[in-house]
């Protein structure tokens, strides 16, 4: 593990490029990104904030600030910083490491649970499946959700497996639900 | 007969197919009445969401979304969605695949063990692109039969069709048209209202962590329309769809408002302009409710 900084290069750099997540480092705390921040207006989401913690290496304090799960990902400030700083993509890059080191709510790890079981974030139910005869579609899309597909979701899982997604989010496959939620699962 | 302008394969992604279903019925009809071919892609799964997965494991996201474009390849053929996430997710995640090759080689790791490669022959289109560059203007107009005449719209973006637009590629993300062309050719106005561009306050796991929080977007975005006097918004996006819709009454029951503000999305609006029933485009199985000089 190294400085905030240097994790962030390292991780979002695997995905984004070096180059893209190093921009971090040419933040001048202008505020354009705070002033044009739609999520700013209604949270305590300061997104200058975030880059400066981040450049002061202050790990703990950004991984257990509640704000920095108020960016909607919208890119306004992506687009309008002068500076060029790919702050959507590092956020969600800090995110990802707040996530590895367990900083990660219930309701989020749960959409990872709807993934591993049915391979869609947002499942269908009963309800929908008559919707969708209704305006004479068939009752389900043939995507990994449907009974014949079983080993078209199997790759969605081997995916999950081969990242540790399922321990990230301390899936158990013998419940197919978190580690002792089984009954608390509400429905969202 | 119909001229043809193409087969393509529909990527779902899961508010569509399992939540929106008229959102899928009248893109799908649209697309036929101007010759343009649906496939359906076996075996595809969620995006997954860019915001969300992209939020809480990017080295996840990425080969999930290879596996989807693979499948794709595989038919050979180029795909449409409706959905920014989607979008968001396949674009972004095809434009870093086909860029940076050690990423790619990474991905394909992965896949390989259920004999899937990503090959970087595919392309990910959006469906109101379709509209506007494929089907085009002049084909559109020639098939409006119910003009919206007076009927004046809120155009909304949402985030992930427009940003980053050095991905999308779409021109300024401060000065989009495509929606607003759209709109035109069926006769109805787009009206401009406060904060045209914002975000509906769904994404990146807000809704799902935060709904009362992210309904407080929803309800400035709706307010702001409304007092410029607009009749109905349209978009081009199924998560945005939902928390515009389905927010409505979440919103009503959280904040003691009652809204009922007509949403649709870009193949529903440009659908009921051609004559087809609110019934034919899911519309009458949704929150909000058509007012009569929409499906007059």
């Amino acid at each position: 593990m190294g400085t905030l900084y240097e994790d962030i290069v390292d991780y979002g750099g695997e995905v984004f490029g070096r180059e893209h997540m190093e921009t971090l480092k040419e933040c001048v705390q202008c505020g354009k990104c705070t002033g044009g921040c739609p999520s700013g207006r209604n949270t305590a989401l300061r997104t200058r904030k975030l880059m400066q913690m981040a450049l002061l290496d202050l790990r703990e304090e950004i991984f257990n600030a509640p704000e920095l799960w108020f960016c909607t990902t919208c890119f306004t400030c992506y687009e309008r910083c002068p500076k060029g700083v790919k702050t959507t993509d590092i956020i969600r890059t800090i995110r990802n490491l707040a996530a590895k080191e367990g900083h990660m709510s219930v309701p989020h790890r749960m959409i990872g649970v709807y993934v591993l079981k049915t391979g869609h974030a947002v499942p269908i139910g009963p309800d929908q499946m008559k919707l969708r005869e209704k305006v004479g579609l068939a009752s389900q899309p043939p995507t990994t959700q449907h009974p014949d597909n079983k080993d078209q979701l199997e790759q969605v899982r081997t995916i999950f497996k081969s990242t540790g997604y399922d321990a990230m989010i301390d899936f158990d496959w013998e419940t197919m639900n978190l580690r002792g939620m089984e009954k608390k699962e509400g429905k969202k | 007969m119909t001229e043809s302008l193409g087969t393509y394969a529909y990527f779902l992604g899961c508010i569509t197919p399992n939540r929106y279903p008229g959102i899928e019925a009248a893109t799908k009809k649209v697309f036929k009445e101007f010759g343009i071919e649906t496939k359906e892609m076996v075996g595809a799964s969620c995006c997954p969401a860019p915001g969300v997965f992209g939020s809480f494991d990017l080295h996840t996201w990425l080969p999930v979304a290879a596996r989807n474009l693979a499948i794709a390849e595989e038919m050979e053929l180029e795909i449409y969605v409706t959905c920014n996430g989607c979008y968001g997710s396949l674009q972004e995640a095809d434009h870093l695949l086909k860029t940076h090759p050690n990423v790619k080689e990474k991905v394909n790791k992965i896949l390989s063990k259920f004999g899937r490669e990503y090959k970087g022959t595919t392309k990910v289109n959006h469906s109101i692109v379709i509209l506007h560059d494929v089907i085009g203007l002049d084909r559109l107009k020639e098939k409006i039969k119910k003009p919206l005449d007076d009927v004046n719209v809120a155009v909304h973006y949402g985030c992930h069709f427009l940003k980053p637009s050095e991905v999308r590629g779409h021109g300024s993300s401060e000065t989009p048209y495509i929606l607003e062309d759209l709109i035109r050719v069926t006769g109805a106005k787009d009206v401009d209202y406060k904060d045209k561009l914002m975000c509906c306050g769904a994404g990146g796991g807000n809704r799902t962590a935060d709904t009362v929080q992210s309904l407080e977007w929803t309800r400035q975005k709706l307010v702001n329309a409304m007092m410029a006097g607009c009749d109905c918004m349209v978009h081009p996006c199924a998560f945005c769809h939902l928390q515009l819709d389905r927010g409505q009454a979440e919103m009503n029951k959280a904040f003691g408002t009652s809204f009922n503000f007509p949403i649709l999305f870009a193949t529903q609006f440009i659908g009921l302009a051609m004559g087809m029933s609110q019934e034919e485009l899911g519309l009458d199985i949704q929150t909000s409710t058509m007012p009569e000089k929409l499906i007059k």
